[in-house]
């Protein structure tokens, strides 16, 4: 589903993304680890299509489609999907309309009629049920004022709504306290099958606990440098990424 | 012939109608004699150096409107708030259209100023308000006053709470060639009344007008009054509003501005504070494109200690449009203790819209809390970027982006019909669509 090929990527000149290679293939979950600043969240913006990153070789395929030629709407239309590190606030405009204006135009990009009122409303209540969302959240202006873990769960929620191909988590544990993490892991793990796969990016091992990837790799400045199964994070908890840069070394 | 000579000669013709004796009179001649002096304000004048009225200048105005022209509510009904049950004056050309409005004497006073300025029983009130806070070294101002006909006069008595809300609406047909307009308003609220009143210009098709408007608005002791104006005319519209405002002790006035269409529109907002713990709000939504141009210029006179002042515009500018910001606060060295509080964000759409934004402080209390600031910027890219990575185009993400930075000066209006169409001028304005309720 997703090839990553010796992938480099630049922000603002600076090279981040040293040779990137990775392979992941429909029902898998891979877990991307590594310490501060190794590009984690690089590669997640870089797949996802945000323009402030440049790729300057390599390449990004998903299902034949080379990545790197197209928007990041474009890509959204395709099944990918970024739950966000830090999603954006947005005054006046609902979370129930925001998650209706992007199903829509997903539909409409691929040749589809907006989702009838009743459908949609179906859909919203299923999945905010799934996350544990009331209808008062819904009515909220999207992440306005919203705790990190409300912010989180809805982008989970917005996940689970959109259904996409492949879902690149970045840093989604990150200020959540443990009942909320289960929640979201919860969610995750109910839209796992198949089908779809998932690219769990995060810096602890904690929420690997709760999503079971099927592969972890370390980044480590700009390149995977070692690649494992879940033990892996395991061993990465207990030794820290100190032992994984000696190893390099 | 300059338009200059011409309001002269105007003037002249003007007078010859009029009882020279009255008190009013004497205002008039007065304030013309300031006119005839002073004339136009050029670029030259600090207060007008981003903004020239030279071209707009330059047209051969109608003074005094021809005829009486009527209009049909069918075509007009899309300017009123009709969902709501209003009083309304409405003008036609700035003559009076008895057919479109409806205004009362019950209670309250909701009616035309001509009728104020000629019937004995509004003299006490003519002589203790009119043209007494309109400043008088002001050339447009002064104009106004010289040629003072017609207008809305309100009047609401001590502890009388308007059930409506008030619509004044100028239509403008165009049938009569190029018109300058001077539309005169005296809104008096006594001690304890609350009003609520909408303003607006409208041209019914695409012509030159000058609108040069005056409005006096006296809040009494403890009184409430909400005022908003609308600005979303044609393209070949312009409009200078003079706007002042006297406020007495624990009384409270808003006004909102929401300036989405017209040529040049110039907004010279003045609150006068006179009493302590004052409330003072003025709030404007800008959003133009073309070659449009949109001016604020904002006086708070801060005299006594205790009040607050809190301004919030928010202005959206494309294409080549332009939009100025010049906003002056005055704390008197006895208002201590003032909150007066001024922002200003802007985001500039395309390389060629210019927005020109200044806070003019003077301040001679030392115990204040004051603050200003301005932003001028694009829309955040990374904020762009999470709309576009949930499948929303570009175009449709920007749109969404512009709409939110705006909405948000909305909140505070009072009235929810007339907030809702506003809401949904905005998003026509800015082009979302989100094809359901917002």
């Amino acid at each position: 589903m997703l090839i990553i090929k010796n992938l480099h990527a630049t922000v603002d000149g600076k090279e981040i993304l040293k040779g990137i290679n990775l392979e992941l293939k429909p029902g898998e979950v891979h877990a991307i680890m590594g310490p501060n600043g190794s590009g984690k969240s690089t590669l997640a913006s870089v797949i996802s299509g945000n323009e402030d990153y440049i790729i300057t070789k390599g390449e990004i395929l998903f299902d034949d489609n080379d990545l790197s030629e197209l928007d990041a709407e474009e890509r959204a239309h395709l099944g990918v999907f970024l739950s966000f590190q830090y999603p954006v606030e947005i005054p006046g405009v609902t979370v129930t309309n925001f998650i209706k204006t992007a199903i829509n135009s997903s539909r409409k990009a691929t040749g589809k009629e907006d989702l009838p009122a009743a459908e949609m409303l179906k859909k919203i209540r299923e999945k905010a049920k799934l996350l544990d969302i009331n209808s008062k959240f819904l009515s909220r202006s999207l992440n306005e004022g919203f705790s990190g873990g409300e912010k989180k769960r809805n982008e989970i929620f917005q996940m689970a709504m959109l259904e996409p191909k492949l879902s690149i988590l970045d840093e989604t544990d990150s200020g959540l306290d443990i009942d909320a993490l289960k929640i979201v892991a919860n969610g995750v793990n109910k839209l796992r099958d198949k089908e779809n796969g998932f690219l769990v990016i995060t810096h602890y091992q904690r929420l690997l606990e709760y999503i079971i990837p099927d592969y972890v790799h370390v980044l480590f400045e700009g390149k995977i440098v070692k690649s494992g199964s879940k033990e892996l994070a395991n061993k990465l908890e207990e030794k820290g990424y100190d032992w994984i840069k000696k190893e390099i070394v | 012939m300059e338009l200059k000579d011409k309001l002269i000669s105007s003037f002249m013709a003007f007078e010859e109608k009029l009882d020279l004796n009255s008190d009013v009179h004497n205002i008039r001649s007065k304030s013309f004699n300031y006119f005839e002096k002073n004339g136009f304000p050029t670029k030259k004048d600090e207060a007008w150096k981003y903004t020239s009225l030279e071209k707009l200048l330059k047209n051969d105005y109608r003074i005094f409107p021809k005829k009486v022209i009527s209009i049909e509510l069918r075509d007009v009904k899309k300017y009123f708030l009709y969902d709501l049950d209003t009083y309304k004056i409405v003008f036609i050309d700035g003559i009076y259209s008895p057919f479109l409005s409806d205004t009362t004497h019950d209670g309250l006073d909701v009616c035309l100023l001509s009728a104020a300025l000629s019937k004995p029983k509004y003299k006490k009130v003519i002589k203790k308000y009119f043209n007494k806070i309109a400043l008088k070294n002001d050339s447009l101002t002064s104009l106004n006053t010289s040629f003072t006909k017609e207008g809305a006069y309100i009047f609401i008595p001590k502890t009388v709470v308007s059930e409506k809300p008030i619509q004044i609406i100028h239509f403008s047909t165009g049938k009569q060639g190029k018109m300058l307009l001077q539309p005169r308003n005296l809104i008096v609220v006594e001690e304890n009344a609350q009003v609520q009143i909408i303003e607006r210009h409208q041209s019914l098709k695409s012509f030159q007008i000058l609108t040069n408007s005056v409005t006096e608005i006296f809040s009494n002791k403890a009184s409430h009054v909400d005022y908003y104006k609308i600005q979303n005319d044609y393209e070949d519209s312009s409009i200078i509003d003079n706007t002042y405002i006297s406020q007495d002790k624990d009384s409270n006035v808003k006004v909102h501005t929401f300036s989405l269409g017209g040529k040049l529109i110039r907004n010279n907002l003045n609150f006068f504070q006179n009493g302590e713990n004052i409330e003072s709000t003025m709030k404007g939504i800008t959003i133009i494109g073309d070659r449009q141009h949109v001016d604020h210029y904002t006086l708070v006179h801060h005299s006594k200690p205790n009040c607050n002042s809190f301004q919030e515009y928010k202005g959206i500018f494309s294409d080549r449009s332009v939009g100025v910001f010049n906003g002056k606060i005055l704390v008197d060295k006895i208002a201590q203790k003032t909150n007066a509080f001024q922002q200003n964000n802007n985001i500039l759409i395309d390389d060629n819209a210019t927005i020109n934004t200044k806070p003019q402080l003077e301040i001679f209390a030392d115990d204040v809390k004051c603050s200003h600031g301005c932003t001028i910027g694009q829309l955040d890219n990374s904020a762009l970027f999470y709309l576009r990575s949930r499948g929303i185009p570009k175009k449709e993400a920007k749109a969404l982006l512009t709409y939110a930075f705006a909405n948000n000066v909305l909140e505070s209006v009072q009235i929810p019909e007339l907030k809702n169409r506003i809401n949904s001028l905005i998003a026509k304005k800015i082009g979302v669509n989100l094809g359901h309720d917002l």
